[in-house]
């Protein structure tokens, strides 16, 4: 079979700058999938961008031909009119973009938005066209394809939002389909759905897929074709099962000794011990008032409900979940940044045996005392640092708030912890921007560190970084951990990442705790239908551990559609059982 | 590139799996945001010259009186209305410098206008850094040299003379001393009662923000001009220009910080969101300090932005209480002032020169906002 789709030789640059792709060459065939794996800046995006031409303005294709080999014939895409580009766009190839929140118009029903398409490619009349495109729906998997044609994209979720745009993609059944990131803004049980869905409807119409993403994981559960990339060069090609089964460049090596993994074979751990903890959350919830219409009462909303958690002192407990599963807001009531709905406490004991802090009942005087003992570090490292702020400032800026030491003794302590975090004296009067992703949040991690903390709360610290730093990252948090004597509050979307580096795990959905473990009993023997699915939903780098759909399907649906001994509602509640020691599950018994 | 038997392709670039750590990732971008937006704003030419016009404008105001042949008040009554004049260089295809021809005028008592005769034989070269009216250099020391003047005998009127004999262009140049700088004082006004509001509104949000929003929304419904015209109206007559000009401009503030309150709140917002505003509170900083040390510092940039498309308004308000009678009032001189005179039709006919304060108007307006448009562009300098 001949390749569909070719690049061959692409040289992409900015203005008279360096190229940022140089020499990539890959290939696709009908029914096939390749991937373009990277790191950020590693130019994959723009290489697929450039199939379609659509780069940003001032990047310019300086060589290379990409050539489509298609039902139309042979056409050369680096030399087609603008005019003639627009007809391929959308019909033979067409995009899935990465931000389902962003790549749909607020203003049109997702069915008008979809039916364009046809509208512009197509040639039958409107009455085929809106058939072909609810029968789109149907296939990308709409429970209702009527109601989704009439609907908003504010009425659906980011899952939802995502099969929309792969229906806008498929609905002229191209013959090339680009993804783009197309499950990075996803939960992870959504990612393993839309995967699974992007792969039925390959298998139905046998389009080539290239797929660009960052995932090794994702990689191995889809990929025939790898193409490895770095810097703007191809590192590494070939044939998934090779590239992932036995890499040979030093770079895919990298890579994959950084992908976080759950690990497959795991032993039950013992009961982590409570008797000396450095923070207790007792029967906390947060109840938010809607802002309604004057003249009625706003609706409520509660983030999180009854939540019990236990900090040792010295240890990390994590808490995972997805997005708008109440994690942050437990961070924040931990931090006392919020107060908790009246009847939850939480005792914050900086010292063992010594005095206690009442987080939620804190003056001024005790919540300065608290903020010197309990630091947060933040998941965006490109605005968790004012541009306008040397290093220095920001990192002296704690102690200057809490007056302590005269400029000497703080610049000194500033340089103290740039060594502490793995950076050289010489940054102290750099300014942020010239520091990459990586670095900037071992500063703030550095920031959170000037005031000797007892206590750091981590939210997501390492979600927006790429994988092999992200490991850099969670390897320097362990080491502070262990050297410094601090406990952490991890909270984290991804049970991988705090595979390595929790004691303790909560897992939380629809703001419960639903089952709570140290990660090896967790890994071993998940009880909780919920837990179950995000392990099997996260893809692992190993093309003999496909993701389970199944498994999935099964955990990650509303709360009502679990078996009946995990069932919950909004009123009725099943209480958080010790199934074994230290092994918790919200479960009737 | 090399292939592997086994048909992979494996670049064999040398490789480096240890990255250093304390490499810098951008060192172009290590460098305070002053810095890197004077690199993006270069590269707007209308904006860069608009800026130095500006500049060179500004600097000049001190020194109005040295530069000008004639004094504001100083009145030429065998030159009314004379028509604007041209220096020339050469007489009868000789070189002899810059110089004048002189005029005399002569009453048309048919049509009441005065007609001037030019006296093409008899070059009057100009005089330079010479003895002329006395003036204050910065409005303190005491000066009577002059940049260039009329020899004796002949007049300088580069932009025609007004109805009393009085020099346009030196005028002009005096005007602009009140007119470049009711904007300034202006803007200082509402800058202060605009980024106190703003930031007030912006940052402790709630019931104090709203507040402030109805009340911006109120001083917003009223109609500006009538609004102008009662207050102007409402300055004791029998005060000095001076008095006159501070209120006016205090005036033309207090009814911009509306708009300047509204654009600080909207940026206090998005920059409370930031993360290091998160992180400076979780720090225990006091709400002074997260705004003084973190969110005011982080939009002055657009704040001058802002300021400098606003000033235009003034310098336009201010004309236009001034062309309608109810700003500054003669003698002060001003653009708007000397446009007064200006406002009949019959005159504008006769006498279009009367008008020519209008240009340095248009030009400084545009310039102000050509400069705040490129500002505005270049203020983002991280992204790429």
């Amino acid at each position: 079979m001949s390749e569909l789709l070719t690049v061959e030789d692409l040289t992409i640059g900015f203005h008279d700058a360096d190229p940022v792709v140089e020499k990539v060459s890959f290939s696709v065939r009908s029914g096939e999938t390749l991937a373009l794996v990277g790191e950020s800046g590693s130019g994959k995006t723009l290489s697929c961008r450039a199939v379609l031409r659509i780069l940003p303005r001032a990047a310019r294709i300086r060589s290379g031909r990409i050539t489509l080999n298609g039902s139309a014939g042979r056409t050369v895409l680096t030399a087609l009119s603008e005019r003639r580009m627009r007809a391929i766009r959308g019909d033979a190839v067409s995009m899935i973009f990465q931000e389902p929140m962003r790549s749909l118009s607020p203003l049109h029903r997702i069915g008008n938005q979809v039916i364009e398409v046809l509208n512009l490619h197509g040639d039958q009349g409107t009455k085929a066209a809106r058939k072909q495109v609810l029968d789109t729906f149907e296939r990308v998997g709409f429970p209702d394809p009527e109601r989704a044609y009439n609907a908003y994209p504010f009425e659906m979720s980011g899952g939802m939002r995502q099969r929309a745009m792969i229906a806008m993609a498929m609905v002229a059944k191209p013959e090339v389909l680009i993804a783009d990131e197309p499950t990075t803004a996803l939960d992870v049980t959504t990612q393993a759905q839309v995967l699974g869905l992007i792969k039925d409807l390959q298998r139905d119409t046998g389009m080539a897929v290239i797929l660009v993403t960052h995932d090794l994981g994702v990689v191995a559960n889809m990929a025939q074709h790898v193409v490895v990339m770095n810097k703007g060069r191809v590192m590494e090609s070939g044939p998934a099962p090779l590239v992932l089964g036995d890499p040979a460049h030093g770079y895919t090596r990298k890579l994959f000794a950084a992908a976080p993994a759950i690990p497959q074979v795991a032993n039950p751990a013992p009961a982590p011990s409570h008797h000396d903890l450095i923070l207790d959350i007792r029967g906390v919830s947060k109840t938010y008032t809607m802002r309604g219409a004057s003249w009625k009462a706003g609706a409520t909303v509660q983030a999180c409900r009854g939540i019990d958690l236990k900090v040792p002192r010295g240890k990390t407990l994590a808490i995972v979940g997805e997005s708008g599963s109440g994690k942050t807001t437990c961070a924040r009531i931990a931090l006392g940044a919020e107060l908790p709905d009246p009847g939850g406490e939480v005792v914050f004991a900086p010292e063992a045996g010594g005095p206690t802090i009442a987080v939620h009942a804190m003056d001024r005087a005790a919540r300065t005392a608290f903020q010197r003992k309990a630091q947060m570090v933040f998941q965006d490292p490109y605005s968790s640092l004012s541009p306008r702020m040397r290093v220095v400032d920001a990192l002296t800026e704690p102690l200057e708030i809490h007056r302590i030491g005269n400029r000497r003794d703080r610049r000194d302590k500033a340089a103290e912890m740039l060594a502490m975090v793995g950076l050289k004296r010489d940054m102290l009067y750099r300014y942020p921007h010239a520091f990459s992703g990586g670095q900037r949040q071992r500063l703030s991690i550095a920031r959170a560190l000037t005031l000797d903390p007892a206590l750091l709360v981590c939210d997501e610290p390492t979600s927006a970084l790429d994988v092999s730093v992200q490991e850099q990252i969670l390897t320097l948090l362990e080491e502070i951990r262990d050297r410094v004597g601090l406990s952490y509050l991890f909270i984290s979307h991804d049970l991988a990442v705090v595979a390595r580096i929790a004691d303790e795990v909560a897992v939380m959905r629809q703001g419960l705790v639903v089952e709570q473990a140290p990660p090896d009993t967790l890994f071993h023997s998940p009880r909780h239908p919920y837990t179950k699915a995000l392990i099997a939903a996260q893809p692992t780098p190993d093309i003999a551990r496909p993701i389970d759909l199944r498994l999935v399907s099964q955990g990650a649906g509303a709360p009502s559609s679990w078996p009946e001994a995990f069932r919950f509602s909004e009123t009725a509640v099943p209480a958080l059982a010790e199934l074994a020691p230290g092994h918790k599950v919200r479960c009737h018994v | 590139m090399s292939t592997l038997p086994d048909g992979r392709y494996i670049d064999d670039a040398p490789f480096d799996p240890d990255e250093n750590i304390n490499r810098l990732d951008r060192a172009d971008m290590d460098a305070p945001n002053w810095l890197l937006v004077w690199r993006k704003f270069r590269r707007h030419r209308l904006g860069l010259l608009s800026g130095a016009f500006l500049l060179f404008s500004y600097l000049m105001l001190p020194v109005a009186g040295f530069i000008a042949p004639y004094t504001p008040a100083e009145r030429n009554a065998d030159h009314l209305y004379a028509p604007p004049q041209a220096i020339k260089l050469f007489h009868e295809g000789r070189f002899v410098g810059p110089f004048v021809y002189p005029r005399t005028a002569t009453a048309d008592l048919e049509n009441f206008r005065w007609t001037y005769e030019t006296d093409r034989t008899r070059p009057m070269p100009l005089e330079f850094f010479c003895e002329g009216s006395e003036y204050r250099l910065a409005g303190l020391i005491r000066s009577d040299t002059h940049l260039f003047c009329a020899p004796q005998g002949a007049t300088v009127f580069l932009w025609g003379s007004d109805r009393l004999g009085r020099d346009v262009f030196s005028r002009i140049l005096y005007g602009a001393q009140l007119s470049l700088t009711v904007g300034l004082i202006g803007i200082t006004v509402s800058f202060i009662l605009g980024i106190g509001f703003g930031s007030i509104a912006g940052y402790f949000g709630g019931k104090t923000d709203w507040i402030i929003q109805r009340t911006i929304e109120i001083l917003r419904s009223l109609p500006e001009l009538p609004l102008w015209l009662a207050l102007s109206a409402a300055v004791p007559s029998n005060w000095g220009p001076v008095a006159v000009f501070f209120i006016i401009s205090i005036i033309l503030g207090i009814l911009d910080w509306p708009g300047l309150a509204r654009a600080v709140r909207s940026k206090f917002l998005s920059l409370r969101e930031e993360e290091y505003v998160r992180a400076a509170e979780m720090m225990g900083a006091s709400s002074g300090r997260v705004i003084r040390r973190h969110l005011l510092p982080n939009f002055v940039s657009h704040l001058i932005a802002s300021a400098t498309l606003s000033i235009p308004a003034m310098i336009l308000g201010e004309t236009a209480l001034s062309f309608l009678g109810l700003g500054l009032r003669a003698p002060a001189v001003s653009w708007g002032v000397m446009l007064n005179d200006a406002q009949n039709l019959a005159s504008i006919e006769i006498y279009p020169w009367t008008a020519i304060p209008m240009l340095p108007i248009i030009v400084v307006v545009l310039a102000f906002n050509f400069l705040g448009d490129d500002l505005r562009d270049s203020l983002d300098p991280y992204e790429s």
